[in-house]
């Protein structure tokens, strides 16, 4: 069996994997990245559309292009990897097995790991879509791949479910490649995606956004020969009399991502209700020693704000190593933090009281698109330590808030903080 | 050439006839209308191993499930394929029920089936299955009710049969059949075959079959039951849940699978179209609504898969399973619930059916019951599993990574006798794309691992078959053919 021991084991070469690894090796400590395809870049590299790395790098570039300048930078750095190596196990006292067919398996010794495996989409199955089970069904980000990286087109004309960001993205692509894109239809009343793929993807190309309306059959036994949408109501139950019949030989699905967990999930760290693993202030899970960022801790809208997790996730390791923390105090002492009103999730789940006088970055996303809002955070005691205008907030976008809790007089014996996105009082007001 | 038998239909119920009669020194064929076999019923079914009281005592599907039940001790054994006696409930929510579950057990018990106990001790009950209703007043529990995985039972008969000099041919829709001077010819859209005798194991197409040599005497109706199948470690469950049996049905079960999964159903619906296997919102909606009066805390929300199968219904609702008027052609029919259960027991009717047609069945001196087990990446421990990889390296890339299926499995699955050919020949033979994925990571991955075994292109891998498939053609290709296309049109 072939052993490594190093300071940090890097799961996932993507553009969260790569950043973090990078933040580690330039501490001077012995990492090393585990990647499960053929090359290193995660998904980021069928992602040939521009815009990315207007945060990061202050330029617009394709996803392969921004991706590259981290493998560069790795390269450069002379930092390990492993290719077509799948981790099958590991365990909280930070060993990971992997398989891969040059090596057989692979033991690695680490000190701490940083889990960067990305997320999955959402499935029909997930979603369960009534109809027949014919071929020409793809997910979106699958159909990507096929296009982008394989070269490969998987129909000629489309609908799309589901506007999430793949999937507007994929509905221009394919309209490039000379295919029909009918219609994406989205259940919810409002886009899923972001604003500018809305406008850059659809309404560019006339393809038709069919919002509060969702398919309720799939025809063809063979290949796909058409879909059945309808009008939902509230209840997301089918109004009957609303049916629309469109012809398509491919039905894409771009219906949501899951964060990637089950090594998470089987190595015993705790997983948060949407998916992620719970995490501390640090980004450290309830694992000792074991670190998330990117797209398996929380599903980001940009890559840029991936690369800046990471990078967080990076350092909080490299400190944890240097350091041993010497923090387990601070670990007991814990503040929890909730997710309130048209909260979707909140991140981190935990914050360590030791770390107060340091900037908390929370990170959340809202449940529903909601205009003149106040942003929010209550103690147990009912006591609002912070709150701030927003004149819109979106359920496709990220929020970042990036607090001194210390500062904000949060009372030492509070025990948990809920972030809540609530109308303005004056809207209020208004509606009386 | 003239066959001895033809065996028309590659379910279940065809294969391990074909599994059974390759004991015998006859040259056996197995004649199949679509790509793959276990394409109908035998992929889309409950694969419950019923202990057998359900059915009424003049049925002869009674003694056959009965007996068919004990056999798949033995055959699990030889064939290695996925077996467990976990044990059923039927599962009682009110008093007076009771009593029928009590009549069950006692008939049951008369007829040798073992260990049957109504259980009324609620503690008891839900020890033995926690997550069941607090609702729960008494059970009926089987211990040799059992599950088995009915694809991969049909796979392993298949190449068993196979190994033992079977001949399967697949995409052989059967279109005519004449009997001449004790010989029937076969026509199929893909060639003739000849043989002295036919068994129609043709499912929902059985009478169709039967109808070509003028046999009139029965209908089957599809009878379609969806099911939802819910992710790994979403839910677990010790037992096979029954609620109340129903005049046509066993009704809506809960029960796990063999892989760890949890699935619901089916309903029952009588189709007027062969080959309907359509889910619909409103079943869904039923099965799940039934499903939760079992099982309240049921992961709604970790479903994978909606799919439903047809149930071969004849109106007598029993099997017909006999030597018909056409001397040489033996009607295995109708092969509804307990089939899967009864399925060894029908082979050895069809064997007493062929003595009495005076074929001489002697046993092969080479005859070979035992199927090897497919070696699998989950079953190795870390040891062996770096040996493995040492002799082949394709045991190191795995390809499907809900279910951990090296590269190996699928190169397995593809050159096993009667072996894959399509995404969906691979995916129920080895899994890959049956975990909460569906097929997102992998399914580039196995296209390609097909393409490069079967020699053949990546348009030309499908998903099941003709007319099912999955690419196109190269980008650009369509765009530019669409130009040429429109310059020649000016």
């Amino acid at each position: 069996m072939k052993k490594y021991e190093v300071d940090v084991v890097v799961i996932g070469g993507g553009s969260a994997g790569l950043a973090a690894a990078i933040v580690v090796k330039k501490a001077d400590l012995n990492v090393l990245i585990i990647e499960r395809d053929k090359e290193l870049g995660g998904i980021t590299l069928q992602c040939i559309h521009n815009g990315f790395g207007l945060h990061e790098f202050e330029e617009e570039l394709t996803g392969p292009e921004y991706v590259q300048k981290f493998i560069n930078e790795a390269r450069d750095l002379n930092i390990p990897y492993l290719l077509d190596t799948m981790v099958i196990e590991f365990t909280p006292n930070k060993t990971v097995y992997a398989v891969n067919n040059k090596e057989g398996l692979i033991e690695i010794n680490a000190n701490a790991i940083i889990l960067a495996m990305g997320c999955r989409e959402r499935t029909r199955g997930a979603i369960n879509i009534p109809g027949f089970r014919p071929s020409g069904i793809f997910t979106a980000g699958q159909a990507q791949r096929f296009v982008n990286i394989e070269g490969y087109l998987p129909g000629r004309t489309f609908v799309i479910l589901g506007s999430g960001d793949i999937g507007m993205i994929m509905a221009r692509r394919l309209t490039w490649e000379g295919c029909e894109v009918k219609a994406v239809v989205e259940i919810q009343p409002y886009v899923s995606g972001l604003i500018r793929n809305q406008v850059q993807c659809l309404e560019d190309y006339g393809i038709p956004l069919i919002t509060g309306y969702t398919i309720t059959k799939i025809h063809g036994k063979d290949r796909i020969k058409g879909v059945t949408i309808s009008k939902v109501d509230h209840n997301f139950d089918r109004i009957i009399g609303s049916d629309k019949f469109f012809e398509c030989d491919t039905l894409l699905l771009s219906v949501g991502l899951i964060p990637e967990n089950e090594l998470t999930r089987e190595s015993g760290a705790e997983i948060s209700q949407m998916g992620g693993p719970v995490v501390d202030n640090n980004l450290e899970t309830t694992i000792d020693g074991v670190f998330a960022c990117g797209n398996v801790l929380q599903v980001h809208d940009l890559v840029d704000l991936v690369t800046a997790e990471a990078k967080r996730a990076g350092l909080n390791a490299t400190e944890y190593i240097k350091e041993r923390y010497g923090k387990e105090i601070g670990k007991k002492l814990r503040i929890k933090c909730e997710a309130g009103e048209n909260v979707n999730y909140i991140k981190p789940d935990l914050i360590n009281k030791t770390d107060l006088l340091n900037d908390i970055i929370f990170t959340f996303r809202v449940k529903v698109p909601e205009r003149r809002i106040l942003i929010q955070i209550r103690d147990n005691k009912n006591k609002v330590i912070y709150k701030k205008k927003r004149r819109y907030v979106i359920p496709s976008e990220m929020i970042e808030l990036k607090l001194n809790l210390n500062k904000l007089n949060i009372d030492s014996d509070s025990t948990n903080l809920v972030v809540e996105v609530i109308p303005r009082p004056e809207v209020l007001i208004e509606k009386d | 050439m003239i066959y001895d038998v033809i065996i028309i239909g590659g379910g279940v119920t065809g294969c391990c006839i074909a599994r059974t009669l390759s004991k015998y020194d006859l040259n056996i064929c197995l004649l199949e209308k679509e790509t793959d076999i276990a394409s109908g019923t035998s992929k889309a079914n409950s694969g419950v191993i019923h202990a057998g009281y359900a059915s009424p005592r003049d049925y002869i599907k009674r003694q056959l499930a009965i007996r068919g039940n004990k056999l798949y001790t033995q055959a699990a054994e030889e064939l290695n394929f996925p077996f467990k006696r976990i044990g059923s409930f039927v599962v009682a929510l009110e008093d007076n029920q009771i009593k029928q579950l009590e009549e069950e057990r006692k008939k049951g018990i008369e007829d040798g089936i073992p260990g049957l106990e109504v259980i009324l001790n609620k503690e008891k009950i839900k020890k033995m299955e926690p997550r069941l209703t607090d609702e729960v007043v008494g059970v009926l529990h089987a211990p040799t009710g059992g599950l088995a995985s009915p694809y991969e039972l049909t796979f392993a008969l298949a190449e068993n049969a196979s190994m033992n000099g079977v001949k399967f041919f697949r995409n052989r829709r059967v279109v005519k059949i004449t009997h001449q001077e004790y010989v029937f010819t076969v026509r199929t859209l893909a060639g003739e075959f000849k043989s002295r005798n036919i068994i129609n194991a043709a499912g929902l197409y059985a009478a169709q079959i039967s109808r070509m040599l003028g046999l009139d005497y029965f209908s089957i109706t599809p009878r379609k039951g969806e099911y939802i199948l819910f992710d790994r470690n979403a839910i677990q469950l010790n037992k096979i849940l029954f609620p109340m049996p129903t005049k046509i049905s066993k009704g809506i079960l809960v029960c796990p699978t063999l892989h760890g999964n949890t699935f619901i159903g089916p309903n029952a619906q009588n189709i007027p179209d062969l080959e309907d296997i359509s889910t619909t919102t409103s079943g869904l909606k039923e099965i799940l609504e039934g499903a939760m009066k079992l099982v309240p805390s049921l992961p709604v929300r970790s479903s994978i898969r909606n799919f439903a199968g047809l149930r071969a219904v004849p109106e007598a609702y029993d099997f017909i399973i006999d030597n018909t008027d056409v001397y040489g052609f033996i009607n295995v029919a109708g092969i509804l619930s307990p089939g899967l259960t009864a399925t060894f027991a029908i082979a050895e009717k069809v064997v007493e059916f062929l003595e009495l047609l005076g074929e001489k069945l002697k046993v092969k001196e080479d005859y070979n019951p035992s199927r090897p087990k497919p070696e699998r990446f989950k079953d190795f421990t870390k040891e062996e599993l770096d040996k493995k990889i040492q002799e082949d390296p394709t045991w190191g890339r795995i390809i499907c990574r809900c279910e951990t299926i090296p590269e190996k499995e699928i190169i397995d699955a593809i050159h096993a006798p009667v072996g894959a050919t399509t995404v969906d020949g691979v995916k129920f033979r080895c899994r890959p794309g049956m975990g909460r994925c569906q097929g997102g990571f992998c399914r580039p991955r196995v296209i390609e691992i097909l393409s490069r075994e079967l020699k053949k292109s990546y348009e030309e891998i499908t998903k099941r078959g003709e007319d099912t498939n999955i690419l196109i053609g190269k980008t650009k290709d369509f765009l530019l053919n669409q130009k040429r296309e429109g310059s020649r049109g000016k």
